[in-house]
C-alpha cells in the first residue's frame, strides 16, 4: 500500500520551544556538532490503490490546511513511498 | 556567547537631520498624520526608522491607552485616603500591590490577549498567560495562581469549538508548565463574541513588603541588562497592528504576527528571577510584552534618573536578518530586562549560569534625560523617554449615548412576547430549572476547568466550581487571598453604568462569600472601536460606573487592562467590563465552600428577590435581551458581604453561594451538586413576603443575594446578627442527604443524578 | 514570622519530629514543579526534606529520594527523556541499584523520568483523550510490601489528585504479564481510567520494591483543607511509610 509521506516545519522565523530544549542538552551528552534543532512532524496518509495526481493533490491541499497549521507552520515536503 | 552586527543601510539621527524629506511609512505603522507631525516637533526633525518605530507601537491605543486615559483617570480621582489605606503601589506600575498584613503583600492584575488568540488560539491564549505571570514577576513577586474569564461565540457555531480547544489548551498548556495553579475564571458563550473571543488572563502573586520592585532604572552607570529567550521576528507590528486596528486575517505578513510561547523557559525565568531578587542582585527589572524593548527602554529610563544608553547589537537574536526597528518592536516572549549596579555584575551573571538562561549587556543608566540607543557605535534613536512612554497622545473622542438605548430599555423580559407561557405548573418549573442548567452559560465548566492544574504549590483552598478562588499565603498562620472575576456583556449591553457597578457587585460578593474581606479591584475593560462614539459612551459610562461603585464600596482599582476594537465588521461585542476583586483571609481554614455537605442543616437565603429578570439567563434562553439589568445595590452589597465575612470567621456557615446569573434556581442546583447532597425547600414564605411568584423567585436574577448552610446550633446567633443588620434571611430549607435530590416542597423534586446528568453533558457533546 | 517563601526553604526540618532524622533528598530539575510540593509532604509526614540540584555530582547525605511532577526541560522532547541525562540522575540510578538499595518515588514527571532511565520499566504516551486532565483520582494499594506503600493496607482505596498530560502507561504484554506475576503492580485506577493506562496501572515498582512510580500526586493529599475533598490526606502514607521504614531500620 502507497503511503504519501508529508513533513511539517515550523516556519524558520517561528519560535521552537522544543528545538531549543534538545539543543540545549546535546552538548551535556558530548554531543558538540550541532548548532541549532528544530523539531517537526512527519505524517503518513495510507492511499488504497494507486496515488493519483488527483489523490496527491488532495493530499498536499490537506497538508496545507490540515495537518499544518499556516499561520506558524511550513509543509516542507510532500513524497510518495511504496509499500 | 555570540554577537551578532548586521550591515544594514542605518538611518541614523545624523542622516535623519540631513534627509528631512525623506517618505516613511508612518501610516503603515498605525501612526495618524497629526501623531507623526507630533513627533517631528518633538525631535526637531524627522524621525528615524527606529525612532518611528519606537513611537509607533509606544503610541499604539494598546500601549498609550490614547483614547481611554481621559476616562480611567476617574479610578485615580476617586480614591479616597481611606480607601488606599492598603495600596502599598497603585495603577501605573506593572502591578498594583496590596497590603494583606503581617508584612505580606500580594499583586494581582488582569489584562486582555483576545486578538491574538483568535489569530492563532493555542499560542494567542498561552502568550496570554505568559505576558501576565511576567507582569507579577517583574513586581518582586512569586506567581501563586492563574484565572482566565473567557468568552467564546456560539456553542454551536461551528468556528467556536476551534477556538475553545486552541484557547482552553493555551492556557492549560502554558499554565500548567509554569506550576501555577488556576484556581478560577469564567467562560460564557454569546454569538456577540463570534468573530471575537475575549481571552482575559489574571495572574496573582504574593511577596514580602520590602520585595517590592519597580520599573525603574536609576543610578548613574548602573548596567541595563536583558536576558531569558532570543529576540526574534515574533508579532512585529503585533501591538500596534493587532490591536489597534480591527483584525484582517487575510493580510499577509513578512514578519510572525504570533508570537509562539515558551512556557518552559519561563518557569526557569521566574525561578532564576526569584533568586536575583531574593540576592538582591536588581535595582530595578521590567518585562518585555507589548512593544517589546521599545517599550521596557523608555518605561525603565523615563521612571527612573531618565536617561540610558544602549548598543543595540548586543540583543541576542534568534533572527540575525531583524533590522534595528525590527529588534526594538519585537514582542518575542519569556524576556525580562533589569538594571544591575556594576558590584552586583558577576553575581547576576552566576544566578544567570546556575539556571541556564542567557543574558546580555546592552548598555548604562545616564542622567541625560536623552534614551540614546546606537547601532555599532552609530546613534539611531536619541529622544526623550518620557515623551515615549508616557506623554503620548491623549484623545477625548466624541461620544453619544446610543438612540436605539431608549426603546431597548422599555422591552422589558416580563409582559414579553418572548415570556408568554412563562413556566408555571410544578412540571413546567421542574423543566425550567432543568433547561436553565443543561443551557450553555449555566452549564458545567469541568470540561474547561479539568484541563488546568489546580494542585500545584498545595496552597489552594478553593477552586472553580466555588464562588471565587481561595490560595493560602502563609503556612503557619494561613493567612491567604481570596479572587473572583465576573462581567456580564448583557446586563452592560442595556445599561453600562450598571453594568460596570454590577459586575464589581458580583465579584465582591463571590469573594465576600467564600469568607474573605474585598480589598482591592483590577479590571480587563473590553470594548468596541473607541473610534464609534456609542461604543465610546458605552465605554465612558462603564468606567464611571466602577469608579464610582469603586468609591461606594471602599475597594481601590489597582491597575488593569484595556482592550478596544472588539468588533467584527461594525458590529462591537457587547461592553464587557471584566472585574477582578481581591480579599484577604486571616486563615484561609475559614474558607466558606460553595455547597452543602451536612445533614440537617438550614439553609438560608440572604436578601430580597425583586421581579429583575431583564438581561437575565433565563431572557436569554428565550431570546431576549431588553429593559434594564437588575440594580446594583452596593450599599446591600457591603452589608452582605460583611454578613458572609463575620459568619465565616465565627464559624457560623458551613457552606455559602451567592446568587447571579441563573438567580436562586441555578444556585440551589449548584450548591447540592458540589458535594452530591441533596436539600428540602419551601418557597412559599419567601413569594409571600417579597410579593413574586415561583418563577420569579426562581430565575430572577437579583442582586446582593447568597445562599447559606447553617448549623443548627448557630442559628440563632445567626439569625440575630442578620436582624441585628437589618438584613432580609428567611430559612428556606434544610440540607437532606438521604433524599439524593433537590425537592422543592409541594412543587417538584428533580434528582441530583439527574441534574448532574443534565448540567454535565453540555460541553462534552460540543466540544469531545 | 517565617521568613520569605520565596524560594521554598525545602530544608526546613519538622520540629520535634521522631522521624526528623531521617532524610529525603527532593530533586529540582529545570522545569521541576512539585518540588516545594513533595518537600512539604516529607516535612508534614515528619521527616526532613533535602533540596538536590539536578546538576550535582554528588547524592550527599540523603536516605531517600523524590523525584517530583513537572515538565522538565518542557517535556519537550519526550516527558523526562531530558532530565533522565542529568549527572545527578546517574548517582540516583547508581545508588537506587546498589546493595542499599536507596528508596526512589517517582512521581508524574519523575515517574517518566525513572521509566526513561530503565529503573522501571514500560513508558507513558499521551493520555488517550488527548487533552491534560486535573482530576481527583481513587487508586487500590495492590502492593503494600514496597518502601512507600507499607503503611498502607493491601487493597486500600485512597483519593488523591491526578494531573496529565502524558500519563497513559504502556508496557507489551509480557512485561505486563510479568509486572502482574511478580506483584509489582503497586497501584491501581479504581472506578475510572483516567487516560488508557494498560490494566488500569497507575503505578508501578522495580523488583526489588525500593524504586515506585506512579502518575498521580500523593504529595497533593496530605494536608486537610488542600487536597481533595472530604478526604485530604490520603497520600500522606506514601511519605510516613518510608521514614518509617528508614528509622526502623537503623
Amino acid at each position: 500500500m502507497p503511503r504519501i509521506v508529508v513533513d511539517v516545519m515550523p516556519k524558520p522565523e517561528i519560535l521552537d520551544p522544543q528545538g531549543k530544549a534538545i539543543v540545549g542538552a546535546l552538548p551535556r551528552l558530548g554531543f558538540t556538532s550541532f548548532s541549532a534543532v528544530r523539531q517537526g512532524k512527519r505524517f503518513e496518509l495510507t492511499v488504497d490503490g494507486e496515488v493519483t495526481d488527483e489523490i496527491l493533490a488532495q493530499a498536499r491541499n490537506a497538508a496545507e490546511t490540515l495537518l499544518s497549521n499556516p499561520v506558524i507552520e511550513d509543509v516542507v515536503n510532500i513524497e510518495v513511498v511504496e509499500g | 556567547m555570540t554577537e551578532v552586527t548586521q550591515k544594514f543601510n542605518i538611518d541614523t539621527v545624523e542622516h535623519a537631520a540631513q534627509t528631512p524629506e525623506q517618505e516613511l511609512p508612518w501610516a503603515e505603522l498605525g501612526l495618524k498624520d497629526t501623531e507623526f507631525e507630533e513627533i517631528v516637533k518633538l525631535l526637531g526633525r524627522r524621525p528615524t526608522a527606529a525612532e518611528l518605530a519606537m513611537y509607533s507601537v509606544m503610541w499604539s491605543e494598546h500601549c498609550s491607552y490614547k483614547s481611554s486615559k481621559v476616562h480611567l483617570r476617574q479610578f485615580g480621582e476617586k480614591v479616597t485616603e481611606k480607601m488606599k489605606e492598603h495600596l502599598l503601589v497603585g495603577i501605573g506600575e506593572n502591578a498594583g500591590v496590596v497590603d494583606i498584613g503581617d508584612g505580606w503583600a500580594v499583586t494581582f492584575k488582569v489584562e486582555s490577549h483576545n486578538h491574538p488568540s483568535f489569530v492563532e488560539p493555542y499560542q494567542g491564549a498561552a502568550t496570554g498567560v505568559g505576558g501576565i505571570v511576567r507582569d507579577i514577576i517583574s513586581m518582586g513577586a512569586r506567581p501563586v495562581a492563574v484565572m482566565d474569564p473567557l468568552r467564546f461565540g456560539a456553542i454551536d457555531h461551528p468556528d467556536t469549538a476551534r477556538l475553545v480547544h486552541g484557547i482552553v489548551s493555551g492556557i492549560g498548556g502554558y499554565g500548567n508548565s509554569l506550576g501555577l495553579p488556576n484556581i478560577g475564571g469564567e467562560v460564557v458563550f454569546d454569538s456577540v463574541y463570534q468573530g471575537n473571543p475575549l481571552v482575559n488572563a489574571l495572574a496573582v502573586g504574593v511577596l514580602r513588603h520590602e520585595d517590592i520592585r519597580l520599573a525603574n532604572a536609576s543610578g548613574v552607570g548602573n548596567k541595563v541588562v536583558l536576558f531569558g529567550a532570543r529576540t526574534g521576528g515574533d508579532g512585529i507590528g503585533g501591538a500596534s497592528v493587532l490591536a489597534s486596528e480591527s483584525f484582517d486575517a487575510t493580510k499577509p505578513s513578512k514578519r510572525p504576527a504570533v508570537q509562539v510561547g515558551d512556557p518552559f523557559a519561563e518557569k526557569v525565568l521566574i525561578e532564576c528571577c526569584l533568586e536575583l531578587f531574593k540576592a538582591s542582585v536588581v535595582e530595578g527589572i521590567q518585562d518585555l510584552g507589548a512593544a517589546g524593548i521599545s517599550c521596557a527602554t523608555s518605561e525603565l529610563a523615563s521612571n527612573g534618573d531618565g536617561g540610558m544608553h544602549v548598543e543595540l547589537t548586543k540583543v541576542l537574536l534568534r533572527d540575525p536578518s531583524l533590522t534595528p526597528g525590527e529588534i526594538l518592536m519585537s514582542e518575542s516572549q519569556e524576556r525580562m530586562m533589569a538594571v544591575v549596579t556594576p558590584e552586583n555584575v558577576a553575581a547576576f551573571e552566576a544566578i544567570m549560569d546556575k539556571w541556564a538562561v542567557e543574558y546580555s549587556w546592552l548598555g548604562e543608566v545616564t542622567d541625560t534625560g536623552r534614551l540614546v540607543i546606537e547601532w555599532d557605535g552609530e546613534k539611531i534613536v536619541d529622544v526623550d523617554p518620557r515623551t515615549v512612554a508616557h506623554e503620548g497622545p491623549v484623545y477625548n473622542r466624541p461620544y453619544n449615548r446610543p438612540e436605539w438605548l431608549d426603546s431597548i430599555q422599555a422591552d422589558s423580559f416580563t409582559g414579553s412576547v418572548q415570556d408568554a407561557g412563562r413556566p408555571q405548573t410544578p412540571e413546567e418549573l421542574a423543566a425550567a430549572v432543568v433547561e436553565l442548567i443543561s443551557s450553555p452559560n449555566m452549564a458545567s465548566k469541568d470540561w474547561v476547568t479539568n484541563q488546568y492544574d489546580r494542585y500545584v504549590q498545595g496552597n489552594t483552598a478553593l477552586a472553580f466550581p466555588d464562588d471565587a478562588g481561595v490560595v493560602r499565603v502563609d503556612e503557619e498562620t494561613g493567612l491567604g487571598v481570596s479572587i473572583s472575576t465576573d462581567a456580564n456583556g448583557r446586563y452592560s449591553y442595556l445599561d453600562p453604568y450598571e453594568g460596570a457597578r454590577l459586575a464589581l457587585a458580583e465579584a465582591y460578593r463571590n469573594v465576600a462569600t467564600s469568607g474573605a474581606k474585598p480589598l482591592a479591584v483590577t479590571d480587563c475593560l473590553n470594548f468596541g472601536s473607541p473610534e464609534d462614539p456609542e461604543v465610546m459612551w458605552q465605554f465612558a459610562e462603564s468606567v464611571r460606573g466602577l469608579a464610582d461603585g469603586c468609591q461606594e464600596l471602599g475597594v481601590p482599582v489597582t491597575g488593569g487592562n484595556v482592550s478596544l476594537y472588539n468588533q467584527t465588521g461594525g458590529v462591537a461585542i457587547h461592553p464587557t467590563p471584566v472585574v477582578g476583586v481581591l480579599g484577604v483571609f486571616d486563615d484561609v481554614a475559614r474558607r466558606t465552600p460553595s455547597g452543602w455537605a451536612e445533614d440537617g442543616q438550614a439553609i438560608y437565603l440572604l436578601g430580597t428577590t425583586r421581579d429583575e429578570l431583564g438581561g437575565s439567563e433565563w431572557a436569554n434562553l428565550r431570546g431576549h435581551l431588553g429593559g434594564k439589568p437588575p440594580v446594583a445595590d452596593l450599599a446591600a452589597e457591603k452589608a452582605l458581604g460583611e454578613i458572609l465575612v463575620n459568619a465565616s470567621r465565627d464559624g457560623m456557615i458551613d457552606a455559602a453561594h451567592d446568587l447571579s446569573e441563573g438567580g436562586l434556581a441555578a444556585a440551589l442546583v449548584e450548591a447540592s451538586l458540589r458535594f452530591n447532597t441533596g436539600a428540602r425547600i419551601g418557597l412559599d414564605e419567601l413569594c409571600e413576603r417579597d410579593g413574586i411568584d415561583l418563577f420569579t423567585a426562581l430565575f430572577s436574577e437579583s442582586q446582593a443575594r447568597a445562599l447559606v448552610a447553617v448549623p443548627r446550633s448557630e442559628e440563632i446567633r445567626f439569625t440575630d446578627m442578620c436582624t441585628a443588620r437589618g438584613f432580609a434571611h428567611l430559612r428556606i430549607g434544610v440540607v437532606d442527604a438521604a433524599s439524593e435530590a433537590l425537592d422543592v416542597q409541594g412543587r417538584f423534586s428533580l434528582p441530583l443524578a439527574q441534574l448532574r446528568e443534565a448540567n454535565d453533558a453540555v460541553l462534552p457533546k460540543y466540544f469531545d | 514570622m517565617t521568613e520569605t517563601p520565596l524560594i521554598g526553604d525545602l530544608a526546613a526540618p519538622a520540629a520535634g519530629s521522631a522521624l526528623s532524622g531521617a532524610r529525603i533528598g527532593v530533586v529540582t530539575f529545570p522545569g521541576t514543579l512539585d518540588d516545594r510540593d513533595a518537600a512539604r509532604a516529607v516535612r508534614l509526614a515528619g521527616g526532613t526534606a533535602v533540596p538536590l540540584w539536578h546538576a550535582a555530582t554528588e547524592l550527599g547525605d540523603v536516605d531517600a529520594v523524590v523525584i517530583p511532577g513537572g515538565f522538565s526541560y518542557g517535556d519537550y522532547l519526550r516527558a523526562g527523556a531530558i532530565a533522565r541525562f542529568a549527572p545527578l540522575m546517574d548517582k540516583i540510578i547508581d545508588a537506587a541499584k546498589s546493595d542499599a538499595k536507596l528508596p526512589v518515588l517517582g512521581i508524574c514527571n519523575g515517574f517518566q523520568i525513572l521509566t526513561e532511565s530503565h529503573l522501571l520499566p514500560g513508558s507513558m504516551i499521551k493520555n488517550d483523550h488527548l487533552k491534560f486532565l486535573c482530576r481527583d483520582q481513587v487508586l487500590r494499594i495492590e502492593n503494600n510490601t514496597t518502601a512507600w506503600t507499607s503503611d498502607y493496607a493491601a487493597g486500600q482505596e485512597i483519593t488523591v489528585p491526578l494531573k496529565n498530560q502524558d500519563g497513559q502507561f504502556i508496557a507489551d504484554e509480557k512485561t505486563l504479564d510479568a509486572l502482574e506475576a511478580e506483584g509489582r503492580v503497586v497501584f491501581r485506577y479504581v472506578g475510572f481510567n483516567p487516560n488508557g493506562s494498560r490494566r488500569d496501572i497507575a503505578g508501578i515498582s522495580n523488583a526489588a520494591g525500593n524504586v515506585v512510580g506512579l502518575m498521580p500526586h500523593p504529595e497533593h493529599a496530605v494536608e486537610a483543607g488542600y487536597g481533595p475533598a472530604h478526604t485530604g490526606t490520603d497520600g500522606l502514607g506514601f511519605f510516613t511509610s518510608v521514614l518509617n521504614k528508614l528509622v526502623g531500620g537503623k
